[in-house]
């Protein structure tokens, strides 16, 4: 850990800190930006998960018998806002994006470095401003989408904490997204089309432009609530003659797209990791392109269907029906294509391949569900019940945070140059994948016979289910602890792995593990077959 | 590692790509303005939806004043026009006329406010009175936010386009472009604004 630093030139990233002392700095190098978002996400997502287990050993008993019902509506709040604004979003869109983009698209950084510095040294004063909201009298406890009037009439000092929060994150969310197009667009390499690039370079494109869409109207719509909150105007209060659907509106405008933001990167990892692991070419990459960008477009005008509830007209019922009816077809496709990928192929069962066979196995599942929900009929009978709660966890955590294992998992070897244990990842895998759908699986029941969401108690009857649901989530904490002595070990004391482990073809492989500042020795090559397996090529070994 | 021979190869390159790099500041600014759009794409959804589902009662409904908006109209087209006169003198390195063009511009940005100011001084109704008020005031709020904030930024451009040790010069544009795309944005949004809020 030398510092040294230029008088000239001192915004030359070669001159930064070297060694783990780089990784507290505001560094400019895309590949310490990605590992800072991955390794912030990671602390952020044990806060959440430990909340998370608050919630479901309060739920193993009927009564609110673990915690105050306030607390556990706080507990709930910040598990969420935790979990989707500073795990999910900044790890699959930040972290990967920082670290595999500029490999992908031949460029030693990213288009923006300063920005893309900014964009990350945001995320840990509004998360811990975020965490530290819960100490303060009447911390937030409308869950995370803060919906009015019950967002206005709590007790007002945490709401406001959260929304300067979730503020913050937002800008974040938009400068990451301005940075991923303008690099993907205009930062490849020459020679390089947008055809031949990596999949994963078009879900982050489809992500970005959705980040840079709908992101801002939530600022504007926190903004407005947060007027509400201090100045009591009555945009969203109806004693004052405002309308608390307009905020349902404009919320789900970004927060549908939000779930796209959450899921389109995952799409693209395992898009990356499925052939590296069968040895076959990705199945269908122009019709995935296509998905991709239909899923873009679609999801912008689907957000009403969470609202088949709040007094939409009949014609707006069926509107958003059925263009979220269509979405199943892009998502369809992709569904098939990996499928068709791994089809006739040479699997190796390795954490990574097993982590995305879980994800498809739990993200099929989650579809299935998502298309039953888009059903008024169906919708109105689980409104605000635990079906919700169990589909929503089935695309986010059986889907996202799979993927976001199994590229661990996947690039590690990249990182680091060593290699990963597979015995633990193994039963990492086995662990999580049963803890989850143990956790999960059973609260479609629940929500089937009624049990609302959001409540501290429930009806006795629902006891015995709730606690196998309990005893899942209490697996998947026990599933992290293999990962982390994985992680540790496998850090100090792992194999190497030699600069290409699994004899991928994707540029990121190209060049030596870790790869060196300039993320190649001369040259970025030009990868355009990114997927060429099964045909006899120079670098398979 | 990279040795040194590599390393000069790669500062070349590097040196290659940044005669690119205005084009990707522009393209990153455009994506900002977009991304800014929507917020006020929100606003202007919000204020129609109300106009539409919760009229006011009886007697609560205000007949805006038009002369007022419609010099500040004026006033920001104006401008808009001559911050591209700035932009032409300095293409013609004339980096005086340049810099009092940008004053001019920055003055008007100025009068806009004020006289934005005189308004809000003269309504018959604050913040907090109704749906219509609250919603009149965030949105000519939010925009009045934004002239604050490009007046501030033309002033410091017309500081640093200075004949002298000035920073923006023939060969470095860019600054100036980049606040010249922001204000015409920014002018685009005051037009719509002016159209939703004031005469329809």
């Amino acid at each position: 850990m030398t510092i040294s630093i230029d008088s000239q030139d001192s915004n030359n990233k070669r001159l930064q800190p070297t060694g783990w002392l780089r990784y507290f700095s505001f560094s400019l190098d895309h590949k310490v930006i990605g590992i800072q978002y991955l390794v912030c996400g990671f602390l952020f997502y044990l806060i959440g998960g430990t909340l998370a287990s608050a919630i479901r050993i309060e739920l193993a008993s009927p009564m609110s018998d673990f915690m105050p019902r306030d607390v556990y509506n706080q507990v709930l709040t910040l598990h969420g806002t935790i979990m989707i604004f500073l795990w999910i979003v900044p790890v699959v869109n930040g972290a990967f994006g920082n670290y595999l983009i500029p490999f992908y698209v031949g460029a030693r950084d990213m288009a923006f470095p300063r920005l893309n510095a900014v964009a990350f040294w945001l995320i840990p004063p509004s998360g811990l401003m975020l965490v530290a909201s819960y100490f303060v009298e009447g911390a937030a406890q409308a869950g995370w989408t803060a919906y009015p009037p019950l967002s206005i009439t709590t007790p007002q000092s945490g709401q406001i904490i959260w929304i300067m929060s979730v503020l913050l994150l937002g800008g974040s969310s938009i400068f990451g997204g301005i940075n991923f197009i303008a690099t993907i667009i205009k930062l490849r390499r020459p020679g390089l089309k947008l055809m031949q690039l990596p999949m994963y370079c078009w879900a982050m494109l489809g992500t970005s432009l959705l980040v840079v869409l709908s992101t801002p109207v939530l600022a504007g719509t926190l903004i407005l609530l947060s007027f509400d909150i201090v100045a009591h105007t009555g945009f969203f209060n109806p004693v004052l003659g405002g309308n608390v659907v307009v905020y349902q509106h404009l919320f789900w405008f970004y927060s549908h797209p939000a779930v796209y933001i959450m899921v389109l990167p995952a799409f693209g990892l395992v898009s990356e990791i499925l052939p590296v692991h069968s040895r076959k070419p990705l199945f269908g990459y122009t019709t995935m392109v296509f998905s991709i960008m239909g899923i873009v477009v679609l999801g912008l005008v689907v957000w009403a269907h969470h609202m088949f509830t709040s007094g939409t007209p009949p014609w707006m019922r069926l509107f958003f029906t059925i263009a979220t009816a269509f979405i199943a077809v892009p998502t369809g496709i992709k569904f098939f294509n990996w499928v068709a990928t791994l089809w006739g192929g040479k699997i190796s069962i390795n954490s990574a391949m097993l982590f995305s066979c879980g994800f498809i196995i739990n993200f099929v599942f989650g579809g299935i569900t998502g298309v039953a929900l888009a059903q008024v009929p169906f919708d109105i009978h689980v409104h605000d019940t635990y079906f919700v709660v169990a589909h929503f966890h089935y695309i986010v955590y059986g889907g996202t945070v799979f993927i976001i294992f199994s590229s661990i998992y996947h690039w590690f070897p990249k990182v680091t140059g060593k290699l990963m244990s597979e015995k633990l990842g193994i039963l990492h895998f086995a662990i999580t994948f049963i803890g989850f759908n143990l956790c999960f699986a059973p609260q479609h029941w629940l929500g089937l016979n009624g049990m609302p969401r959001r409540v501290a108690e429930y009806d006795p009857q629902f006891q015995f289910v709730n606690q196998i649901s309990s005893v899942g989530a209490l697996l998947m904490a026990i599933s992290t602890i293999p990962f982390l002595v994985n992680i540790f070990l496998s850090i100090k004391n792992g194999k190497d792995s030699g600069d290409n482990p699994w004899s991928a073809l994707t540029p990121e492989w190209l060049t030596s593990s870790p790869p060196p500042v300039e993320n190649w020795e001369g040259e970025a090559p030009l990868v355009e077959e990114p997927y060429g397996y099964g045909k006899p090529v120079s670098t398979e070994k | 590692m990279t040795t040194l021979d590599s390393s000069k190869e790669i500062k070349k390159k590097d040196s290659e790509l940044s005669q690119h790099h205005e084009d990707f500041r522009m393209f990153g600014l455009i994506t900002f303005l977009i991304a800014d759009g929507m917020t006020f794409a929100g606003f202007f959804a919000a204020y129609l939806t109300y106009k539409a589902v919760n009229p006011l009662p009886d007697g609560y409904i205000y007949e805006l004043e038009l002369p007022i908006p419609t010099i500040n109209t004026i006033l920001l087209l104006v401008s808009s026009a001559t911050f591209h006169k700035a932009g032409k003198a300095l293409l013609k390195n004339k980096n005086s006329d340049a810099q009092k063009w940008l004053i001019v511009t920055a003055t008007l940005g100025i009068a806009f406010l004020i006289c934005q100011l005189f308004e809000y001084f003269n309504l018959p109704f604050g913040l907090t009175d109704n749906l219509f008020a609250s919603t009149f005031y965030a949105l000519t709020g939010f925009h009045g936010l934004h002239v604050t904030l490009g007046t501030l930024m033309i002033l410091i451009i017309s500081w640093q386009t200075r004949s002298e040790g000035g920073r923006i010069t023939n060969q470095n544009m860019f600054p100036l472009e980049a606040v010249e795309l922001y204000w015409h944005f920014v002018d685009g949004i005051w037009v719509i604004l002016f159209i939703i809020l004031y005469l329809l």
